[in-house]
């Protein structure tokens, strides 16, 4: 177990190198020499050389990488070009409503896309599961900001029941911070539960398919235990993967979600930072976001030990 | 509940979906099973058996509806009972197992939970009885260490482990009735026999009823109290046990007891025409250490020697894992031996680079077991047939003729060669791919359990088609098989091979008259249906062969 | 068995026609295609042509201009209303099919080609494979957006560089698929037969392993139509896509954000017009997996 787990964690790191070349390399492509963007219009040229000797941009490429992977495992991401302040400390800033959104997201679309998706498998060709099955093609249809923007017609600009847009901090009270988060959450897990629902049905139905099935009704047992001790367990390991997977959709939902609600989040941030071409930040938010990915995959996989038990060691 | 029969099957019918290739897929079925007697259903893929045990069970697919006739599990009827009534019954009257054991029981659950699950459908036991009695019936299979096996998951078993686990909780309520659906069919000889043994020891003791559905005309002769013959989803023979085999009055019957290849190798004389390949100490490594796995070799093959003449077939026989198969696919440079040589009339091919090895391609040729895989869907017959000649050289035309040929050659007209393989049958698929080796003229053919997962009768056309073409080529023919009965018929010298080594090796009739080594004597043994005598020996080839 | 041969090719457009999804998406992605054609002879005006004095009217506003060619006044009508500088959103919507389209099939061609290409390589070539893994690997651990985001800030804005901000995260899952099926087909008995049969290594692969890739991949190419016409129209949206005064049905959307509330059909239409656009591709793509391939099926 200890080495599986060691295994696991050594097997991310060449990924995470991968995503690091390529975020640091995407720094060195940019047009136009960093040092100067951040010295400014005004600056003389014995500055520019200052500065680009403090970044390290004097030495060879491959020490400047490893610089900089140095720096960044410490927490230090730099100093953002547009807002003058170190990237750390935005990031913080930025980070409560990220995960706020994030998880409520998540908790939202596994509790009502799991059980879509079991029911349409089980009732699989009637009018239920054609029903779930066609608001699922809708929903991964509808881009994130249409739907933000539908909702926010509806129940904003006509019903006036809930906020157009914003956030507010969890420490301010959590109906206030609940009250501002329920409308992006739904228009963000919209496709998130029309992607597990169908994945979860796909899963299920593979399961049901199983010979392990038939011996469970050979011994007689009921068609819901069937499904909720046999059929679902096995299907746990395929759904939790998609879970994962669908993480990196998700962050690039984070984005346009807190754009279309104007969150003060990472995503925004993004955004702000790519309109800016502030790129200390774009590589440190990649890099976060990446990460965390890696971070959630990892968790995932390891967690197939405790679902699956083939799998061990 | 003193029934005369625990299952009196009559009139069942069973519809098939409309554009299927028959109206039903079992037609006017009846037969009956009394306690304590085991009625064998047989017959060849497609003929209905498995429509008719699960048809019993109430575990018919969607798709198949009974249409008329009574399946009376005593006395009730099954077809008509109200779905909660069945699974009262399942479990506790009748109970089922099933073909594959690695699938029939569910990954993520603990054997003794899973035996357990019944009882706690059916009974009132609490969760410390259902475990105690889940360990007596452990016991009572035979299988080890009970008490520390009822916590195992099932891929921590071996495949006949699974199957007495599968034994156990069918039996664990006693039911009257027991239904085998092929339950040993994907199991190696030697663990066949001890799970026939098994379930025929279980049936005594406890008295139970049961309906074992099996194509294995030797696993009848072993176990059958009663045969039933079924073809084509009627019934074509029905009888007792000596009168079906011994007597068989229906003509399919009889075809189908004179294609189950004898036991009893016929006298061969040694061949002594060149030799065509010669392997010396061949190994095949899998895997390799690093210092995050630890040991994870494999020795696949291990200082394998063999030698094979023109005009003579050599068999490899051993169970799943012996290596047999490894020995063929290096032979045909499928994969790449780790050490050792292969020597093709003197030319070294075993470590040649693939450019090199290309000129001599030619001369090994492989017939596969799938013949469902075997040719690329895509591509008509024709085109499958004349790769491999252009590929030497030949002008399309003069592969074309070549092909047409071969398919007269192998019993199939010339204009299947604009057809596509769907539209063949397995036999026929075997038969083509047997065409297509033939037509770059190799010197040596490898079987590579070519026809194991043919029906019986087809599979004495197939083999007798081997037979037939070795001779008229003068081929080095290496048969690759699990089945004692095929090799019996058709190899000339026998290998046997054990966990990738050479356990014994002679004179196919010298190996089956007088086996050496331990394990051959087991695996001999182990071959069901020794008692009784099958038509096929495949005689007139062998005899020319001389 | 039948008298005449029947290739499996010719079964398959015939289970494609019988699909529902087939033709009802096929049907409806047809319509967008033909909007994007015929875009000009749609009643539509200059969709760059701006007029201040109109800006943001409502649907159905109408007014009257002077003709360029005639002098005469002339009434024209904004049937979906104008956006805040007063140009004809119909007419935008309809134009922005066109960069909808190009963007998503130029995307899914090329994403396809490259993918294919590697995905042979590392299915094929074994000391090649870990690493063309593991930098697919981690191309993937960065959120598809985000590296679009990244790729596109790198470059001035415009619809090449756009087009490449997608393909760029589309690559390792078609790279990811070629693979698989190319691993698992060179396992086929019929291909070791071919093998045997002394076919080179490239004929082996163009007559018997790719054709088992081209029903997969035309699936996966849908989707990633489908996906690259969304990521395209949020690039827009948040205004790092393609340059604001093209009318793209992200642009549209993003001009109207400001004024949202007041005017809402800035957002409704080219939102609607998108969202059916997508969903057709995707029945499209549902339809074609159950058809093409239905071991594919078991797969999304």
């Amino acid at each position: 177990m200890a080495s599986y787990l060691l295994r696991r964690v050594i097997a991310t790191i060449p990924v995470m190198l991968i995503v690091a070349i390529f975020i640091f390399l995407l720094l060195r492509l940019t047009p136009g020499d960093p040092a100067t963007i951040i010295a400014g219009d005004y600056a003389n040229a014995e500055q520019v050389a200052q500065i680009r000797e403090s970044l390290g941009l004097d030495q060879p490429i491959a020490t400047q990488f490893v610089i900089w992977l140095g720096n960044m495992f410490q927490g230090d991401f730099g100093e953002s070009f547009f807002y003058k302040k170190e990237v750390s400390e935005l990031i913080a800033a930025r980070l409560e409503p990220t995960l706020s959104l994030s998880i409520l997201t998540i908790i939202l679309t596994v509790v009502i896309a799991v059980p879509l998706g079991t029911l349409a498998a089980y009732k699989q060709g009637s009018w239920i599961d054609r029903g779930i099955m066609g608001f699922s093609v809708l929903g991964f249809s509808l881009p994130v900001f249409v739907i933000g923007y539908a909702l926010i017609y509806v129940f904003s600009v006509q019903l006036g029941w809930l906020p157009v847009q914003g956030y507010q901090r969890i420490s301010e009270g959590v109906g206030g911070w609940l009250y501002r988060l329920i409308l992006p959450s739904i228009a963000l897990s919209v496709i998130f539960v029309a992607f597990i629902a169908r994945m979860t049905r796909t899963s299920v139905l593979e399961v049901l398919g199983e010979d392990y099935v038939r011996t469970a009704r050979a011994k007689g047992q009921t068609e819901t235990r069937v499904l909720m001790r046999h059929a679902l367990r096995n299907a746990a390991v395929p759904i939790v993967t998609v879970i994962g997977l669908s993480f990196a959709v998700l962050i690039g939902g984070v984005v346009v979600t807190e754009s279309v609600f104007t969150i003060p989040g990472l995503g925004l941030l993004t955004v702000e930072a790519v309109l800016a071409r502030d790129f200390p930040t774009i590589q440190a938010v990649i890099l976060l976001f990446s990460f965390i990915y890696v971070l959630i995959n990892l968790i995932i996989d390891v967690s197939y030990t405790l679902l699956d038990p083939r799998i061990r060691y | 509940m003193d029934q005369k029969y625990v299952l009196e099957v009559s009139g069942l019918t069973v519809a098939l979906p409309k554009n299927a290739d028959r109206p039903n897929a079992v037609e006017n079925i009846s037969f009956t099973v009394a306690p304590g007697e085991i009625v064998c259903v047989v017959g060849e893929s497609g003929s209905g058996k498995s429509v008719t045990a699960s048809a019993v069970m109430g575990l018919l697919p969607d798709a198949l509806r009974p249409k008329g006739g009574k399946t009376l599990l005593q006395g009730e009827d099954t077809l008509t009972a109200e779905k909660s009534r069945l699974r009262d019954l399942r479990g506790t009257r009748m109970a089922m197992i099933f073909q594959e054991p690695m699938t029939a029981l569910n990954p993520v659950t603990r054997v003794g939970e899973q035996i357990a699950e019944v009882l706690e459908i059916h009974t009132s036991m609490t969760a410390a009885e259902r475990r105690q009695r889940a360990i007596e019936i452990m016991e009572a299979v035979h299988l080890p260490d009970p008490e520390k096996m009822v916590d195992a998951f099932p891929h921590q078993l071996s495949g006949g482990q699974r199957q007495r686990i599968m034994i156990a909780m069918a039996l664990v309520l006693d039911p009257a009735l027991l239904i085998a659906d092929e339950p040993t069919t994907a199991l190696d000889v030697t663990t066949q026999a001890q799970i026939l043994k098994l379930i025929k020891e279980m049936q005594e003791r406890r008295g139970t009823g049961v309906l074992f559905i099996t194509h294995d005309f030797g696993v009848v002769a072993e176990i059958a109290d009663r045969i039933v013959v079924m073809q084509h989803g009627r019934i074509v023979e029905y009888g007792d046990r000596d009168d079906v085999l011994r007597r068989p009055k229906a003509p399919y019957t009889q075809m189908l007891m004179a294609s189950v290849p004898s036991m009893t190798p016929p006298e061969r004389s040694a061949k002594t025409g060149e030799t065509a390949v010669e392997v010396k100490t061949l190994n095949k490594v899998y895997g390799k250490t690093s210092w995050l796995s630890k040991d994870r070799i494999v020795h696949a093959v291990q200082d394998v020697d063999l030698m094979v003449r023109k005009g003579e077939t050599l068999g490899i026989v051993g169970e799943s894992g012996s290596g047999k198969s490894t020995v063929a696919r290096c032979i045909a440079r499928l994969i790449d031996p780790t050490s050792g040589s292969i020597s093709l009339h003197g030319t070294e091919i075993a470590t040649i680079s693939q450019s090199q090895l290309r000129p001599h391609r030619r001369k090994v040729q492989i017939v596969f077991q799938d013949p469902y895989r075997s040719l690329n869907p895509r591509r008509t017959i024709g085109q499958s047939l004349v790769e491999a000649p252009m590929n030497f050289g030949m002008a399309e035309a003069q592969a074309l003729k070549i092909a047409r040929d071969l398919m007269e050659l192998v019993g199939l007209s010339g204009d299947a060669l604009e057809r596509y393989p769907h539209q063949f049958s397995g036999g026929q698929r075997q038969r083509i791919c047997i065409a297509r080796a033939l037509a770059v003229e190799p010197e040596v053919l490898i079987a590579d359990e070519a026809v194991s997962a043919l029906d019986v009768s087809v599979q004495a056309q197939v083999l007798k088609l081997l037979d037939d073409i070795r001779v008229k080529y003068n081929l080095a023919m290496l048969f690759i098989t699990h089945d004692l009965r095929v090799a019996a018929q058709i190899c000339d010298r026998l290998i046997v091979m054990q966990k990738g080594v050479i356990v014994e090796h002679g004179p196919t009739r010298a190996v089956y008259q007088n086996p050496q080594h331990p394990y051959t004597r087991l695996l001999l043994d182990a071959a069901p249906g020794q008692g009784m005598t099958f038509g096929s020996e495949i005689a007139p080839a062998a005899a020319q062969g001389s | 068995m039948s008298s005449v041969a029947i290739s499996p090719a010719r079964q398959t457009m015939r289970r494609m026609a019988q699909n529902t999804s087939v033709m009802f998406g096929g049907f409806l992605v047809l319509l967008v295609v033909l909007m994007a054609l015929l875009a000009p002879y749609l009643g539509t005006r200059d969709p760059s042509g701006i007029s201040p004095k109109d800006r943001n009217q409502p649907p159905g506003y109408e007014t009257t201009v002077r003709d360029r060619d005639t002098g005469q006044r002339v009434t024209v009508e904004y049937r979906l209303g104008s956006d805040t500088l007063g140009r004809d959103v119909y007419s935008r919507v309809v134009y922005g099919a066109r960069i909808s389209l190009i963007v998503g099939v130029s995307v899914a061609t090329i994403a396809i080609v490259i993918g294919m290409v590697i995905g042979v390589l590392a299915g094929y070539v074994r000391w090649l494979d870990g690493i063309i893994m593991r930098v697919m690997d981690g191309l993937m651990a960065i959120p598809a957006i985000l590296l679009a985001i990244a790729v596109v800030s790198l470059f001035s804005a415009g619809l090449l560089s756009v087009i490449i901000a997608i393909v760029v995260p589309e690559v390792p899952r078609v790279v990811r698929l070629v693979r698989s099926i190319v691993l698992s087909i060179r396992e086929e008995p019929y291909v070791e037969a071919a093998i045997t049969a002394g076919t080179r290594t490239p004929t082996l692969l163009v007559r018997h392993v790719l054709p088992n890739t081209i029903a997969p991949l035309i699936v996966q190419g849908t989707f990633i139509v489908a996906s690259a016409i969304i990521v395209e129209a949020i690039l827009s949206f948040l205004g790092i896509g393609i340059p604001p005064e093209i009318p793209t049905w992200g642009n549209i959307m993003a001009e109207g954000r400001s004024v949202f509330q007041l005017y809402p059909h800035n957002i409704l239409y080219p939102g609607i017009i998108l969202a059916i656009t997508v969903l057709a591709v995707n029945m499209l793509g549902d339809g074609l997996r159950d058809t093409l391939d239905p071991r594919f099926a078991k797969r999304v």
